[in-house]
Formats: structure tokens, C-alpha cells, sequence
């Protein structure tokens, strides 16, 4: 006997998924989207840029050269590159403690190192100004000692890594949780030490997920304004930052200078964009190769 | 090695975990700590390797004790359910971690653990693997890749979490049939943990019983599955027939249906008691010729396989509680049995447990 389907054989294209909106509603949604982005990103984004050059390249160049300008620019990264390792360690540290054991506080240590997320950066700026500033709780000790911590350059480094504690820390904390501690324990059992077991089989597993804590947690190392405004002070070519900087050439309708500054930020930030997305793709690529979602 | 067990206990929060446990393992045997999920059986497993801690007791290796031995040092192999291979390492670097991370003093030269491991990796036949990365094998490969790593540290004890709890049936069988001939050749003594009872009945030399963080039970393969000391390891391991009735001189009442036992029980007072009979150990008769048997109804056939199942229920029995009985197909065809069928049904072997947990065992009663 002969048993043929009596389904017929549809094409491809009109077989349409339950969840599947129809089509107006996608375009609907994706042109909203669109139109957002354009509005409150593309649009200032462009206008940074095109400010910036509108007086021309010279203005441009001689803004972006002046001395305050490059006292700032080198402000900015020296913060950036203690802050950033500073919180590679500690981000590591916390992860691997909170991943790997069990203990009591947990979710108390979790919640505080959330909790410059929760916190606006003025305050945690003030933070530092009511702890170490001249009326604060150890200023007249630091004042006898000689030693100047707010409007000064470790004020701002105090106030940045606070900022830019919870970056790393919340990017490793659930890939080390997902990864579990069977490969650690399988290394000890092999007699590994705890530092061989941290760098041969923890780090490679992580290293991905830790560069892009670091990458994010460097861009708002350099881009962070509120807390560090409070302990900078503002003195001119000292204590500074390009956002700092920014603001001043602004307030003093200096815009072509302002913008072209500005436009370094924003060019910081686009390589930062790219980094991220191509860590992404990899990270991607790689979970592709290990058949895992 | 022998390794022994001295009255641990382990308790997690309120959960325990083991609860006064008292073990030996003789030196080159194969174990097999069998028992439901959150019997203890993992974590006198982990005790023993070092991974976990323990609130009171002993571990002796080799009569010395090992207790507050680090992981490190206790030259234990452990092979992972999930294999917790090291992913950013290829097979071969994964082989050769255990020696790679020796002090330099002990460390063997690149040239000789380049030939130990492609030893080992030929021991697990998969040598061919070598330059590929974990997650590019099978669980069955993987499995077998753990194992060489375990075994390239040369342990004194090899210690195994469930090993093919995460493979499929035929792989699983394939590679606890591997497991004992590897066992046979190495003579390591070796401790596996599985909830499967068929596999520690198949591999183990002996095999510990374990429920609610207390061992039932330890004997070898025959003697745990013909002689359970306890209605736990009874329920526990196979099929088997459980009634409910009451002893009472010598006799045996199921509701209404006497068995006399021919033996003198100690206790005369009536007592609560339950009967345990294996499916296989129930004879099925069409006629009742001695009038020994039981008179019974055939409710459900399952001819599969070489053993055919079936499903009978007492005539007596007003609940209609199925007996499972478990015949040769020959016997089948011969009997010629459809569903509905009227048969009569004669245990060969019962086994009795007292609430004291006192075990009777009754071969001779007549009906």
C-alpha cells in the first residue's frame, strides 16, 4: 500500500514562527528604535564632532595642545591607569571570593559593591570631601602630616575607583559563578598550588570576561564627572581631568575648544564601542566552537 | 592502598550529610558506594579526597591518618561527574597538568612526561585525540580523557563521582565494562559513587549500601542483592514485591492468606511484619495440583526481551495490589498466558523484616 503525505509541500518564506509579529509591527518597532537613537545619540554625537571643527583644524589642533589642555589629557590618564588596575585586583578578588566559597555577608558584600552604581557620583565625591577634606574626620591630622588628598590628584584617584568599583566585579561574578569550581578543585586534587591553580586553569577561563570589565571600567575612568568635580578643586593645568577641563573651557564660551576636547572623549568612547564588540564576537565565536548557548 | 573510615560525620546546616560512618577498603579493591541522591554518598567520596571537611571522625590512608591532609598531598586520583576538564587546554596539556605543576625538584623532564602521557593516552585509547581541545570530544571521550589525567599523577587511590552518570545507556555500558578490565590490569584501589544499582552490581568487588548518611549495608554484589540486610537495601536494589502483614506463632498472616514458616520465631506476641519477594522468585502455575499455591488473576503482560513481566493479582486481595512476577520466555510460551487468565502463584522465597529490623529469612513455609 501506498501512504503519501497529504501536507503540502509549502515554500520556506511562508512558514511563519508563533511568536513572529507581522511585519508592520517589526518595521514599527525597529523604526522607533531607529528614530530614538538618532535623536538622543547620532545627532549630539555628530555635533561634538562638527563643533569641534568648525572653526577649522588650527583651532582644533591649538586646543587640543594647550598646555592645560594636555595637563588634562595626562590627568586623565594617569588616573585611568591606577584606577584601573587597582580595580582589576580587587574586581578579581571579590568575584573569586563570592563565585567560588561560601560564607556569611555574601549578599552584604554583593550589595556594597553595587552600591556606587546606587549612589550619585556627587555624593560619593562628597564621600571623600567630608572624610579627608580640610573640616573633615582626618583633615587636621592630614594637614599637620603635610599631606593633601582632596583637591588633589589622589582625591581624584580615591574618587574614580569608588566609581568604577562595581564594573569588573559584576562581570566576572556570574561567569565564574556559571563555570562553577570543578575545574579548580580538579587542579588541586593534582596537586596544583592556589597560584598555579588561579593562573593556568581560573584566569585563561575568565580573561575574556575580565577584559571587558576593564574595558568598560577604563572608559568611565576617564569619563567620570560628578564625584570627581567635588575633590578636584579645579586649579587650572593641576587637577583637572578632560571632562573637568571641558566644562571650564565651556563655561567660558570658549565653545570650538570645549567641543574639540570634547571630541576626544567621544573618539575614546567609539574605540571603546569597537573593543567591546569585538570582544562580543569572539566571546560569541567561542561559545559557538564549545556547542554550549 | 587501604584506606579506613573512622566514625565520620559531616553535617551541612541542618542537612546531614554522614552520620557516624565506619568503613574499610581493602587495598587494590574496586568499591562502589551505591544509594538514592542525598544518601552521602558524594560527600564521603569528597571526604576521602580531601575536598570536603568533616565535623568529627577519621580518614586513615594505609593505617595513617589522613584527616587534616590537604588535597594536595593526599596523591588522591579524582575523576568528576561533569569531568571538570580543563577547557583552555588541549587533551594532551590537560594529561600532563598534574606533572607540569610538580615543584621543580619532582618535576619529570618535558621529554618524560611527553612519553607518560601519550602512555596513558593509549592506555584510554585515545591518543589520536591529543592535539584537540575538550569540548571538541564526546562525554564518553571525555570521560576516558579525565580518567588519564586522574591516573598520571600515579595516586595511591582513585576516586570516582559518578563517572558515566552524564553519558548515555550504551556508552555507559561500554566504559563500566572498560572500568573493571582497566581495574583488573592496575589493581589502584578505587572507590566509584553511583545512584545505578545494575552498574555497582556489575563492577564493584564490594558494594556499601548507603541511605540518609548512614551505610545499610556492605557486602559484595551477591550478597547485598540475595541477602538485604535491611528493607531499605531490599526496595533499593532490584524489583521486588513488598506485603504488609502480621506474625503471629510461627505463622505469617497477609490479610486472610496463612503462611506457615516451620520455624520457631523467638516472638510469640503478634507483631507487624513485612514480606519481601523478588518478581523471579514467584513460580506460575496453571493448575494447583499440591493446593499450595496462591489463586491469582493475570492483569498485565510485558513480553520484552528474554524475561516476560507480569502483572497478577491475588484473588483474595481486595484492594487488588498487583504482584510483579518475572518468568522466562519459555515458561511463557508454555503456559500460554493472555491477559484475564486465572493462575495460581507460589512464592520460592521470602523474606521477612520485623519492625525490630530483625531479618527472618523463610524458605520453607507451606501456604
Amino acid at each position: 500500500m501506498m501512504v503519501t503525505s497529504t501536507f503540502p509541500v509549502l515554500p520556506q518564506t511562508s512558514i511563519q514562527r508563533a511568536t513572529q509579529e507581522p511585519n508592520w509591527v517589526r518595521w514599527l518597532l525597529i523604526a522607533l528604535a531607529f528614530a530614538f537613537l538618532t535623536l538622543f545619540l547620532f545627532i549630539p554625537l555628530i555635533s561634538v564632532f562638527y563643533e569641534a571643527f568648525k572653526k577649522g583644524a588650527d583651532v582644533y589642533l591649538a586646543a587640543i595642545t594647550d598646555p592645560d589642555a594636555l595637563s588634562a589629557i595626562k590627568l586623565t590618564l594617569t588616573v585611568a591607569a591606577i584606577a584601573v588596575p587597582l580595580n582589576l585586583v580587587f574586581g578579581v578578588a571579590a568575584a573569586w571570593a563570592i563565585a567560588k566559597f561560601e560564607f556569611r555577608g555574601k549578599n552584604l558584600l554583593i550589595t556594597l559593591i553595587d552600591l556606587p552604581f546606587s549612589v550619585s557620583p556627587v555624593v560619593s565625591g562628597l564621600i571623600y570631601v567630608l572624610v579627608f577634606g580640610l573640616q573633615g574626620w582626618f583633615g587636621s591630622w592630614l594637614a599637620e602630616h603635610d599631606m593633601k588628598i582632596i583637591f588633589a590628584v589622589p582625591g581624584i584617584v580615591l574618587a574614580t575607583v569608588f566609581v568604577t568599583v562595581p564594573f569588573i566585579a559584576r562581570e566576572l561574578i556570574p561567569l565564574m559563578q556559571a563555570q562553577g569550581t570543578e575545574e579548580e578543585e580538579a587542579a588541586v586534587v593534582l596537586g596544583a598550588s592556589g597560584w598555579q591553580t588561579f593562573y593556568k586553569v581560573t584566569l585563561p577561563n575568565i580573561k575574556w570576561g575580565l577584559l571587558y570589565g576593564a574595558i568598560l571600567c577604563n572608559a568611565r575612568a576617564m569619563g567620570e564627572f560628578g564625584a570627581v568635580s567635588v575633590v578636584s578643586g579645579h586649579i587650572r593645568g593641576s587637577t583637572n581631568t578632560m571632562p573637568l577641563h571641558v566644562e571650564i573651557l565651556y563655561n567660558e564660551y570658549n565653545f570650538a575648544a570645549a567641543f574639540a576636547v570634547a571630541s576626544l572623549l567621544a573618539l575614546l568612547a567609539l574605540i571603546t564601542l569597537v573593543l567591546k564588540t569585538l570582544i562580543e564576537i569572539h566571546n560569541k565565536k567561542n561559545l559557538k566552537e564549545r556547542g554550549e548557548k | 592502598m587501604s584506606i579506613e573510615v573512622l566514625n565520620l560525620s559531616r553535617k551541612f546546616g541542618n542537612f546531614t550529610a554522614l552520620q557516624d560512618v565506619n568503613l574499610q577498603v581493602n587495598a587494590g579493591e574496586l568499591l562502589a558506594l551505591l544509594g538514592p541522591s542525598g544518601s552521602g554518598k558524594t560527600t564521603l567520596l569528597r571526604v576521602i579526597a580531601g575536598l570536603e571537611t568533616v565535623d568529627n571522625g577519621q580518614v586513615l590512608f594505609h593505617g595513617e591518618d589522613a584527616t587534616d591532609q590537604h588535597v594536595r598531598e593526599r596523591q588522591v586520583g579524582f575523576v568528576f561527574q561533569h569531568y571538570a576538564l580543563f577547557r583552555n587546554m588541549t587533551i594532551f596539556e590537560n594529561v600532563a597538568f598534574g606533572l607540569r605543576v610538580r615543584p621543580k625538584e619532582f618535576r619529570p623532564s618535558d621529554k618524560e612526561i611527553q612519553s607518560r602521557v601519550i602512555k596513558l593516552l593509549q592506555l584510554v585509547q585515545l591518543d589520536w585525540l591529543a592535539h584537540r581541545y575538550p569540548h571538541q570530544l564526546s562525554g564518553g571521550q571525555r570521560q576516558r580523557i579525565a580518567l588519564a589525567r586522574a591516573l598520571a599523577v600515579e595516586p595511591r587511590v582513585l576516586l570516582l563521582d559518578e563517572p558515566f552518570g552524564a553519558l548515555d545507556a550504551k556508552v555507559r555500558k561500554e566504559l563500566r565494562s572498560w572500568l573493571r578490565r582497566l581495574h583488573d590490569e592496575m589493581h589502584i584501589t578505587s572507590i566509584f559513587v553511583t545512584h545505578d544499582q545494575e552498574e555497582a552490581l556489575e563492577v564493584a568487588d564490594r558494594v556499601v549500601v548507603m541511605n540518609e548518611g548512614k551505610i545499610e549495608q556492605i557486602g559484595t554484589p551477591d550478597e547485598v542483592y540475595e541477602h538485604p540486610a535491611s528493607p531499605f537495601v531490599y526496595e533499593f536494589l532490584g524489583n521486588v514485591n513488598s506485603f504488609h502483614g502480621r506474625l503471629y506463632h510461627g505463622r505469617l498472616w497477609i490479610d486472610d492468606l496463612e503462611i506457615k514458616t516451620h520455624r520457631h520465631l523467638a516472638n510469640d506476641e503478634e507483631t507487624a511484619a513485612i514480606a519481601y519477594i523478588r518478581p523471579h522468585e514467584i513460580e506460575v502455575l496453571k493448575a494447583d495440583d499440591d493446593e499450595t499455591g496462591i489463586a491469582a488473576k493475570v492483569s498485565q503482560v510485558t513480553a520484552l526481551g528474554p524475561i516476560v513481566r507480569l502483572e497478577v493479582t491475588r484473588s483474595n486481595d481486595r484492594e487488588k495490589t498487583p504482584v510483579r512476577v518475572e518468568i522466562s520466555k519459555e515458561q511463557f510460551r508454555e503456559l500460554q498466558l493472555v491477559k484475564n487468565d486465572a493462575v495460581f502463584i507460589k512464592p520460592k522465597r521470602i523474606n521477612l523484616f520485623s519492625p525490630s529490623k530483625e531479618k527472618i529469612h523463610i524458605s520453607d513455609f507451606v501456604i
